[in-house]
């Protein structure tokens, strides 16, 4: 599903490399941690699987798309098979849950008559059924994040990316997140979570890739946060 | 289609002095810019109009009228009149010519001024007699000029287009003048709409920035952008129309058209040469300066 090729990426201006010679083979359906310092490289990996960047060298594959031949105006296409949950939940202001996680189907132009049926039942995946007309300002952080899942989730894509989805939250709503991360696995999408969260990594026993200064150093299944 | 529609009337509400300055901006360049293409028309209306009645006269001596080519105190003789008259219908140039007595100069003088107290102050001595040229092509007056300026019993040469020619020097004047305002407006609503855009983007960066994380194409994110501007510019458009139609409506038909009756005044045609020219101009000076704008949200 997802293939790092001896994966070199220096940002402009720099000299150290934020991520350097990596490979790694990450299959269909796997859940994979993603651990590391700060500065580790833990974002460059995930913004190269969005096409965000380009590697320096080295070449990535994603769902199939070779990215380095991927023309840019296929890069939304990309991006819609790729689900994306964030530490900051990434909502839009001002608008309601129902509206936040229809906004996925509408940018790929989903009939609205589709959108009305299928966000409840996405809403009821993550345990928000009665929370559809509240404004998303209003939600507490974990209701939020669980938004933030639904609309990742809502289009079934074959991957889920989560940057440190329990980074603002308490260690009991954290649980329930990753509960719902673990579900999600279960339908045969592909998991990435990087995160700084050892209580997490060491109870769910995935798969652990660990990076430190740009180059990978541990790849390990049914894997603990550090030695 | 409807999430479009209804980001981009949120856009437009959301900075509601902004928009009506830009619908303002351009209904007045539009209207100055659509002003001077309907000068431009009505220049070329005019041109060809009188055109066709260029017309070289050459005055003759009379015993009242001084001259360097006149015997002073007398009329031209009619030796020299038979001269004058084959060198002009010997000129290549020229396609007819009529003689014109004081008698006959004097009966058009009465029925011009017919109502003026100028009549009564002058009589059929003291009028010229003189030879009407028409030309074959007005624009080639200078050499019949020159050639019968010096002729014995010549006392002056007036040639229509020399006088004419300084007013539409002045009318294309006040025509290039009026267009380059308006360039210079326009190019003002242009960076202004740039501008009303750019900030418009600038202050929706989250959802923009949400919107390349969802997968959304290039497209569906400038679509509103481009649909708010267009939409200010094509008011600004409309308002513009509606001027320059108020203008042929009470100005042309209604005042000029009686008030000056020999001219060819611009008529609807004209304006809706105008109107398709000035629709045409806001819709690129609107998608151009929303395209520019939008382009560092569209950076992947």
């Amino acid at each position: 599903m997802i293939t790092f090729d001896n994966v070199t990426k220096t940002y402009a201006g720099q000299t150290r490399p934020a991520l350097r010679d990596v490979t790694v083979d990450i299959g269909k359906g796997e859940f994979v941690f993603l651990v590391g310092s700060s500065g580790s490289g833990k974002s460059t990996f995930l913004r190269l699987i969005l096409r965000e960047y380009k590697p320096t060298s080295g070449s990535i594959y994603v769902a199939g798309h070779d990215l380095s031949r991927l023309p840019a105006w296929r890069i939304p296409r990309l991006r819609r098979q790729v689900g994306t949950v964030f530490q900051d939940f990434r909502l839009l202001p001002g608008k309601t849950v129902s509206e936040n996680v229809a906004f996925a189907l509408q940018v790929i132009g989903r009939p609205a008559r589709e959108i009305r049926q299928i966000v409840p039942q996405t809403l009821e995946l993550v345990g928000l059924e009665d929370k559809g007309g509240r404004l998303t300002d209003e939600l507490s952080g974990g209701e939020q994040q669980r938004v933030a899942l639904a609309r990742a989730f809502v289009n079934r894509p074959p991957i889920l990316i989560a940057d440190e989805p329990t980074g603002n939250l308490d260690p009991t709503t954290s649980v329930g997140i990753m509960k719902l991360l673990d579900r999600i696995n279960k339908t045969g999408t592909t998991v990435i979570m990087a995160t700084h969260d050892s209580t997490i990594v060491d109870q769910m026993r995935k798969r652990v890739i660990e990076l430190a200064d740009g180059e990978l150093v541990r790849d390990q299944s049914k894997g603990v946060y550090g030695y | 289609m409807r999430h479009t529609l209804s980001e981009t009337w949120s856009g437009l509400r959301r900075n509601v002095t902004m928009t009506i300055a830009v619908v303002v901006t351009m209904w007045v360049s539009l209207s100055l810019f659509g002003i001077g293409l309907l000068s431009a028309q009505q220049v070329d209306l005019i041109k060809g109009r009188w055109y066709d009645k260029i017309e070289v006269t050459v005055f003759l001596c009379t015993a009242a009228t001084q001259g360097s080519n006149c015997d002073a105190g007398h009329d031209a003789t009619d030796a020299q009149r038979e001269v004058i008259k084959k060198t002009l219908e010997s000129n290549p140039e020229v396609a007819s010519v009529t003689y014109e007595t004081k008698n006959d100069v004097f009966a058009q003088f009465k029925e011009v001024y017919k109502d003026s107290s100028i009549l009564g102050t002058m009589t059929a001595a003291d009028m010229q007699d003189n030879f009407r040229v028409k030309l074959k092509n007005p624009e080639e007056y200078q050499g019949v000029v020159s050639a019968t300026q010096g002729l014995p019993g010549v006392q002056k040469v007036q040639d229509l287009r020399g006088i004419l020619e300084p007013v539409f020097a002045w009318l294309n004047l006040a025509r290039v003048a009026t267009v380059g305002a308006s360039l210079l407006l326009l190019l003002a609503a242009a960076l202004q709409i740039g501008n009303t855009i750019r900030m418009a983007a600038f202050s929706r960066r989250r959802e923009l920035g949400i919107m390349r994380l969802v997968g959304a194409s290039n497209w569906f994110i400038v679509l509103p952008f481009l649909l708010e501007s267009l939409a200010a510019a094509l008011a600004g458009a409309v308002l513009a129309c509606g001027t320059l139609a108020a203008l042929e409506q009470f100005v042309i038909i209604g005042k000029a058209q009686p008030a000056i009756q020999t001219v060819r005044w611009i008529g609807w045609d004209n304006i809706g040469l105008t109107v398709l020219a000035v629709v045409a101009v806001a819709v690129v000076l609107s998608t151009i300066p929303t395209l520019i704008a939008t382009r560092r949200y569209l950076r992947v």
